[in-house]
């Protein structure tokens, strides 16, 4: 699904990512930990395409298409799903009137029939539910005055309407209390299937209790210094980090 | 900067009062009163501060001419078929170059009490309350419209009272001569807990660089509720010079939307006195200028009770050499304890050579208020660019859904549903004309 090789990324001139090799197959759920400042979200930046980043080596595949050659909603069309750290507030845009653009736009770049109002009404309807996020929240501006537990379940919802291939989250963790959390979790499980994969940012191993990994990756300095399943999110749980920075030093 | 016309009167509009002065009727001493007011102070120039940024050359440069007489032919049906909001289930005054037409006017039998009609025709008894909530105003503009305007509307709603309908106050100017000035005078009264919706249109029929001077006073009673919609599309050669006085009682509600689209030059003086306690008064703007389009708004919200909130929003979307202008004063006086007052002036750039004036003034007596103000000009917001670009949408989508927005949340802030909407689409054809969107 996914092949990341050798990637190497900065801004400016300063390198970030030092040469990351990261292979994601369908059906799989990968964890990526590390401190902060070891290169987390800058994978995320580099996978969706935001401006600023330069890569200067190194490859990404999806599916075999290369994708640092395409424009972020490209990617997005192609199926790459970053849920945001920071989910952007747009105040005036309706949050209905963007979703259903943005589903219409990737099903027109499937070649599946655009949804009209009605039909998107239905499908959202239904997936908010299962959010736990109230109807009025269509009407309401994208992420505008929302809490942070808000636009979190945003994030996913909109991962669930538009069912990317691969769905990168980033931190989507990070300001949810537990009963958010789970939500979001259960949100992001619900998603998983044979034919598409997940990598989930964070820095707490607490999010791994509810979606379970089948691998975890350690990225330390831009790089991946240790990889290994479930068992290590707990060990880092128990440990921290720096028992593996010393090692990889 | 200062200016040749610094104080001194144009021959032009003194002359013309000699008609004014024979005609008599109750409010000649208003008249005769303006007049001196506006002899004494001139034209403002960029030197008074209310006026820093926004030039009056173009208009000083003309001779200012009442349009005391309506001008060239009258207009039919035909002539105001395509105007907006004209597809509304409305009661419609209609106002040729500041002069009534009957013929153009539909207006409904009115519930009890109820008064819809054109300000002139009913002068009588009014000479005490025209001019009371402009009075205190060394703005000019007020002197010479108090001189010299000829009609406008009249609407009083009594206590507990609604309008039948909607109230459109459409305004045209014919002028094809530059220098021609239509004075155009309303007044507008809510009774206690009295409700209603009023557009005021200002349209062009004529290219000429005429002047439009008009001047509003509103009196909106205790618990009334008048929502109060401005859209201001007039030829891109005109001047539009427009005063709003608003006067506010306990537990009033009031909101204003000012939508600047047209003009040459457009000024649009807000003052709002929030007298007693509990009133909720919301000033709503959108301005959208291209070309060498200049508009202002200058607002002084006067806190003079407490427990009021106060809420501006403007948003401007400049383009071209085109300039905003935004001033916004909040005054919260001793009195006017548990004050929240908010202000924000939002302006998207499109060109390089578009400007943005903005100026937040917080005058604060009091100590236990909550009062904020936020302004920024700049372009549009790279992040939200990549948030929209992120899930599927092109950049020049992105861009498209983000310029809607933006003048979306000003738009939003009508009550009125089938006004919003028709201002909704109104506002997205003439976002999607803008040659500098992508």
């Amino acid at each position: 699904m996914l092949e990341i090789k050798n990637l190497q990324a900065g801004i400016e001139d300063k390198p970030i990512l030092k040469g990351i090799d990261l292979s994601v197959n369908a059906g799989e759920v990968h964890a990526i930990m590390g401190p902060n400042g070891s290169g987390k979200s800058t994978l995320a930046s580099v996978l969706a395409g935001r401006d600023g980043y330069d890569v200067t080596g190194g490859k990404v595949l999806l599916q075999d298409d290369d994708l640092l050659d395409l424009a972020p909603e490209e990617r997005a069309r192609e199926g790459v799903f970053l849920a945001f750290q920071y989910p952007v507030e747009i105040p005036g845009v309706n949050s209905a009137y963007f979703l259903r653009s943005a589903v219409n736009e990737i099903r027109k770049h499937r070649g599946e029939e655009e949804l009209d109002a009605m039909n998107f009404l239905k499908a959202v309807k239904a997936k908010m539910k299962e959010l736990g996020l109230s109807e009025d929240f269509l009407k309401r501006p994208v992420n505008a005055g929302f809490s942070g537990g808000e636009k979190k379940r945003n994030e996913i919802l909109q991962m669930a309407m538009l069912n990317p291939k691969l769905a990168v989250l980033d931190e989507t963790d990070s300001g949810l209390d537990i009963d958010a959390l789970r939500i979001v979790a259960d949100g992001v499980n619900r998603l998983k299937g044979t034919d598409n994969a997940q990598v989930v940012i964070t820095h707490y191993q607490r999010l791994l209790d509810y979606i379970v990994p089948d691998f975890v990756h350690v990225l330390y300095d831009g790089r991946i210094i240790k990889s290994g399943d479930k068992t290590l999110a707990h060990e880092l749980e128990e440990k921290g980090y720096d028992w593996l920075i010393r090692d990889a030093a | 900067m200062s200016s040749a016309t610094t104080n001194e009167t144009p021959p032009a509009p003194v002359e013309a009062f000699a008609q004014v002065e024979q005609a008599g009727g109750p409010l000649l001493p208003l008249r005769k009163a303006g007049l001196a007011r506006f002899a004494e102070r001139g034209y403002p120039t960029t030197n008074d501060e209310d006026w820093r940024f926004t030039s009056l050359k173009s208009l000083t440069d003309l001779p200012f001419l009442p349009t005391l007489e309506p001008l060239g032919q009258a207009l039919g049906l035909a002539d105001i078929a395509e105007i907006t909001f004209g597809q509304h289930d409305v009661d419609r005054l209609v106002f040729v170059d500041g002069h009534f037409s009957s013929d153009l006017s539909v207006i409904s039998e009115q519930p009890d009490g109820v008064t819809v009609t054109n300000l002139s025709s009913s002068l009588n008894g009014l000479e005490n309350e025209i001019g009371s909530l402009s009075a205190n105003d060394e703005n000019p503009f007020i002197g010479l419209n108090d001189a010299f305007f000829t009609d406008g509307a009249l609407i009083r709603i009594p206590a507990n009272g609604r309008l039948a309908k909607l109230a459109h106050l459409v305004f045209i100017s014919t002028a094809n001569e530059a220098g021609q000035a239509a004075h155009i005078r309303n007044w507008i009264e809510a009774g206690a807990n009295a409700q209603g919706t009023i557009i005021e249109s200002h349209l062009s029929l004529g290219q000429a660089a005429a002047s439009t001077n008009v001047v509003t006073e509103t009196r909106v009673n205790a618990g009334a509720n008048l929502e109060h919609i401005k859209f201001q599309d007039q030829s891109l050669n005109a001047i539009h010079l427009a005063s709003l006085h608003s006067e506010l009682s306990d537990d009033a509600r009031y909101a204003f939307h000012s939508f600047a689209l047209g003009a040459r030059l457009s000024r649009n003086n807000l003052r709002m006195r929030l007298a007693k306690p509990g009133i909720e008064c919301v000033l709503n703007g959108l301005y959208m200028t291209r070309a060498n389009q200049l508009a202002d708004h200058h607002m002084i919200v006067d806190h003079a009770a407490p427990h009021c909130d106060s809420h501006e929003y403007f948003n401007g979307i400049l383009d071209d050499q085109s300039r905003g202008v935004f001033h916004g004063r909040i005054l919260v006086q001793p009195v006017a304890q548990k004050t929240d007052a908010k202000q924000t002036n939002k302006n998207l750039i499109l060109s390089d050579n578009a400007t943005a004036n903005t100026k937040p003034q917080l005058e604060i007596y009091a100590d236990d208020v909550k009062c904020t103000h936020g302004a920024t000009i700049g372009e549009m917001d790279d992040d939200a660019i990549f948030y929209l670009r992120a899930r599927g949408l092109d950049t020049k989508t992105a861009r498209r859904m983000l310029m809607h927005g933006f003048a979306g949340e000003i738009v939003d802030r009508i009550q009125h549903d089938g006004i919003r909407e028709e201002l909704d689409e109104l506002v997205w054809n003439r976002l999607e004309g803008e040659h500098h969107l992508d």
